[in-house]
């Protein structure tokens, strides 16, 4: 754990008002070359970095950011951590991330703020609720919490939805997963980056990639807004922008970028006490600490770049927040904002070595990012410092629609809308 | 964001559904190999500048037709047909 932060140290710092904390992480320059390169400085990037250091010894390792740390997906998402899946390698994995969620406050000695206050998915029909059931079973199978509600039973825990007659969706019940919940984002991204650092890990910000250099079909290293750093081991973590880094060294990727907008009101006194998904349209809603209703929704529907969303989808979305919750129509939006995500055929990620040598790739998180960053971080860091998979990113290879060995969790994927 | 129909002019995008990437081409009906019908099917150009899309105007005419968007800025550069 990184030394700095506790009781003593608020305390010392109180008796010396007007003097600045010393910064979280170092602000390095590059160095000529490095044993591994990690380019993008988000979540996933920066977790990779730390356990790369921390669980496989190595110290000469940098982690390239085109803007400034937290400025990317981390920042942008809803914040929701779960781990209700129930195919193949997703279950394992997400489940393991939620584990590792558990106990990362202290292991990086910064408080994330990790809440435990479980995601209730509703089902609209009876239908749904035999597809949450078999969900369920599955989860416990696998070990994992989950509890199935009848309407009454919902009716008492979230006492604000639509109950009522004339409700468009009646709610039949839902699916609780008490262990999921919520984390503050900026928190992961600056306790990872300090106990990187602490690790000997370079984070250099404001140095965009702008080539991937190669010696035939080997990484040699990158050219970057700072100049060329040398490096035979090169992660890619930018999940929105893979494409556009992959094909620095000649990739083509099954991913299109498209853009996702989030959603937050005004403050409000505690009301929402659990993450709210919603079975008649994608939504998810969850109460921030400062009262504010978080929420989103679908994708906007065509790949873009641009980190702005379009008019129609803010009214899909409004539509299905007061459709599900009556009460939201009172309340005043606050702000409102968008991330590019990288969506893949079958709605799961790329953790995996890549055609060309030395060169891996983290991304295709399709809006599930977030909630990965712990198990990404870790199963990333293995594949890059051995060469081979982790156990748990084993069936996240780059190669798995071209075996018809696909992921399609929610049947979902980047052309859902059209089928 | 509006879309330019060839046929009924600038429209609200809330109008219409995407098409997506219109420069793929089928593979010929009865080709073999997986790996040509993989690339068809799942991988992606995905350009960050000028994309060539299909767009159909479901709440209008009714007609698909190609244009050029800028996908780091959403301007249409042109339409095609």
């Amino acid at each position: 754990m990184p030394k700095g932060y506790s009781i003593f140290s608020i305390l010392r710092h109180g008796m010396r008002p007007g003097k600045a904390w010393p910064e979280a992480w170092a602000k390095a320059e590059p160095k000529p070359n490095y044993d591994a390169i990690i380019i993008g400085g988000g979540g996933h990037g920066l977790a990779t970095a730390y356990y790369m250091a921390k669980n496989h010894g190595m110290k000469n390792i940098a982690v390239l950011e085109k803007s400034y740390i937290g400025s990317g997906n981390v920042g942008r998402n809803t914040t929701i951590i779960r781990s209700n899946y129930m195919l193949g390698a997703n279950t394992a994995f997400f489940e393991k991330s939620l584990q590792m969620w558990e106990g990362l406050s202290h292991e990086l000695g910064f408080n994330l703020m990790v809440s435990h206050r479980g995601q209730m998915v509703l089902g609209v029909s009876p239908g749904q609720m035999d597809g949450l059931a078999r969900r369920g079973n599955t989860m416990r199978l696998n070990g994992i919490d989950a509890e199935l509600f009848n309407r009454e039973e919902v009716e008492k825990e979230l006492p604000y939805l639509d109950f009522s007659k004339e409700a468009r969706f009646p709610i039949h019940g839902g699916l609780l997963q008490p262990r999921a919940g919520t984390v503050r984002h900026d928190a992961v991204a600056w306790g990872y980056a300090r106990a990187a650092s602490a690790l000997g890990v370079d984070i250099i910000e404001n140095c965009e990639v702008s080539g991937i250099l190669k010696t035939g079909n080997k990484v040699t290293g990158v050219q970057t807004t700072k100049g060329k750093i040398l490096s035979d081991k090169i992660g890619i973590a930018v999940a929105g922008h893979s494409s556009h880094v992959a094909r620095m060294a000649g990739l083509k990727l099954p991913v299109e970028s498209h853009l996702l907008q989030a959603f937050v009101t005004e403050p409000v006194k505690p009301m929402v006490h659990h993450v709210v998904s919603w079975g008649a349209e994608l939504f998810y809603l969850s109460q921030s600490d400062k009262g504010g209703m978080v929420f989103g929704g679908h994708i906007d529907g065509f790949n873009t770049y641009t980190q702005r969303g379009q008019f129609n989808k803010v009214k899909d979305i409004m539509e299905c927040a007061v459709t599900l919750i009556p009460f939201m129509a009172r309340l005043r939006l606050l702000r409102h904002w968008a991330g590019i995500q990288d969506m893949t055929p079958d709605g799961a990620p790329f953790i995996c070595s890549t055609p060309v040598d030395g060169l891996y790739l983290n991304g295709g998180w399709c809006y599930q990012g977030f909630k990965a960053t712990p198990a990404s971080g870790l199963t990333f860091a293995h594949t890059m410092a051995t060469g081979s998979a982790h156990e748990l990113n084993k069936g996240f290879e780059l190669d798995r629609m071209m075996r018809g060995d696909t992921l399609d969790e929610h049947g979902t994927g980047l052309r859902n809308y059209r089928q | 964001m509006k879309i330019p129909c060839p046929h009924c002019g600038d429209r609200d995008l809330g109008e219409f559904v995407y098409g997506g990437d219109a420069s793929k081409k089928r593979p010929e009906h009865g080709s073999k190999g997986a790996k040509t019908w993989h690339d068809f099917a799942f991988v992606f150009e995905n350009p960050k500048g000028p994309h060539l899309e299909f767009w159909h105007h479901t709440l209008g005419c009714r007609q698909w037709f190609k244009l050029t968007r800028n996908t780091a800025t959403n301007e249409v550069i042109e339409v095609v047909e």
